[in-house]
């Protein structure tokens, strides 16, 4: 039935029930907001793995890949795997055609694997607003290893870099020059660098450019917990006992790994790296940092929506009018306009 | 958040023309909706493993093979084994008007040929489901 959760059902693996669930968060209903407090002590044990990457890069085809590899892995036992994969809404119309499955269709059948498109309903960042909470739905249902994979993003949606433990980052080759390569923003928040269709002629060149790049400070390797430090927060960052960093100088260097994911080259060392990246979380405690740079931030986000709503509860729609006037005649900078407004 | 309608749009069997299933996807968009499209070949297990997995409300197929009265019912019994009895089908393609009986009959809600407006096909889709909605 639709505006309900059955919460045990989703704990004992129910994918129906699961789905449902999905939808009820997505939308921010009540049945999804007491859902996801159910949920919360469930999760926080999925590796999350962000793959982002410019429109076309082949951040589909490597997610099916890396899905095919880890449900029949060559040692061990193979992982359950969730996919979340999204795609932009239109800002006019707010519809979307949510098109990642077409490269997913090795391994739909799969029981051990749960693919969801997203659209992402008007938020920027490469990811959506309820992307985070249909993680935590997913991490609670029991999947081992949740691939986000983002908007075909640009140079600064770096959204999944605070939602994932580990961030690949896909580039094709022939998309600029080495200085694109040192600019600020998505190659920063990578912990591994993919340069897929490496059958390119000019493969080696963004090879090249993307390790040169890595030479240089990464400021990506300061702890979590600092990590975006040029983000306002609501309250002073804490520090957790469970969050000191006694391995401050010990740095993940970001492998740089050519694939070529239609035809399933290069997969098996992408997934080696994820796997490495996730025993270095561990053992340098960055798993916890990471963990509480996530929740710290959502709380944030959380308070500042509050506010604004608590906010906008109390002042009368007749004095926004007024002070909106005021600007239009140009007798009010927007800067004093908002503090005039939240003077009483 | 209001709800979104979510349409899964998919091509069983062997043809490999999705302009017309492209086209729908296109419109149904423009209209507001979240259109989850999968491409060509499609299984019946396929498609409704991904409409469950998206859970949608609706689903429509686009077949030109002439294999419709195959693959629909195969469709349809693979959405009700699933407990997605309650997810509206539609078909389109080219579909011969003396086979629509027997495909409403089989649960399919509506059927469209060629020359249909998108207009139709969004107004029913909205139809449908408020219709679930109220059900």
């Amino acid at each position: 039935m639709r505006g309900t959760v059955d919460v045990q059902a989703v704990l004992a693996g129910d994918r129906r029930a699961l789905a449902r669930a999905l939808t009820e968060v997505e939308n921010d209903s009540p049945a999804g907001r007491e859902a996801l407090d159910a949920l919360f002590p469930h999760s926080g044990k999925a590796h999350l793995v962000g793959v982002t990457g410019s429109p076309g890069a082949g951040k589909s085809s490597l997610v099916n890949q890396m899905t095919r590899l880890l449900r029949n892995p060559e040692a061990g036992e193979a992982k359950k795997v969730a996919i979340v994969a999204v795609d932009p809404s239109s800002p006019f119309t707010g519809g979307a055609i949510l098109g990642d499955r077409i490269r997913m269709r090795d391994i739909t059948d799969d029981p051990g694997v749960f693919i969801r498109s997203m659209a992402s309903r008007g938020h920027l960042g490469g990811i959506a607003r309820t992307t985070s909470a249909l993680v935590r739905v997913l991490d609670a249902a029991g999947f081992d290893l949740i691939l986000i994979e983002t908007v075909g993003a640009g140079q600064s949606e770096v959204d999944i870099a605070r939602l994932a433990h580990t961030t690949i980052v896909v580039e094709a080759p022939g998309m600029g020059d080495d200085i694109q390569a040192i600019k600020a923003g998505i190659l920063e928040i990578a912990d591994i660098l993919v340069v897929n269709k490496a059958d390119h002629p000019l493969a080696d060149n963004t090879l090249r450019a993307l390790s040169a790049s890595l030479e240089f400070a990464r400021p990506g390797q300061v702890a979590a917990i600092d990590r975006f430090h040029h983000k306002e927060l609501a309250f002073s960052q804490v520090q957790l006992d469970q969050t000191t960093n006694e391995f401050e100088n010990e740095h993940w260097t970001p492998p740089v790994l050519k694939t070529v994911s239609t035809e399933g080259v290069g997969i098996e060392k992408v997934v080696e790296a994820i796997e490495k990246h996730a025993a270095f979380l561990r053992t340098h405690n960055q798993w916890n940092i990471r963990d509480a740079a996530r929740l710290q931030e959502e709380l944030n986000e959380l308070l500042m929506a509050a506010f604004a709503a608590e906010w906008r509860k109390q002042v009368e729609q007749s004095r926004i009018e007024a002070v909106l006037g005021e600007m239009l005649e140009r007798k009010l900078s927007p800067q004093s306009a908002a503090l005039k407004l939240l003077s009483a | 958040m209001e709800r979104k309608i979510r349409v899964l749009i998919a091509k069983p069997g062997l043809d490999g023309h999705d302009r017309g299933a492209k086209l729908i996807a296109r419109a149904l968009r423009d209209a507001g909706m979240e259109v989850i499209y999968t491409g060509l070949r499609q299984t019946p297990q396929m498609i409704t493993t991904a409409a469950l997995q998206e859970d949608v409300d609706v689903v429509g197929l686009s077949i030109l093979s002439g294999a419709h009265m195959t693959l629909v019912p195969r469709v349809v019994e693979s959405l009700k084994e699933a407990g997605l009895g309650d997810v509206a089908v539609f078909v389109g393609g080219i579909i011969p008007e003396e086979d629509w009986p027997a495909l409403q009959e089989m649960g399919v809600r509506a059927v469209y040929g060629p020359g249909t407006t998108t207009t139709q096909v969004i107004d029913d889709v909205r139809r449908l489901v408020s219709g679930q909605a109220e059900a």
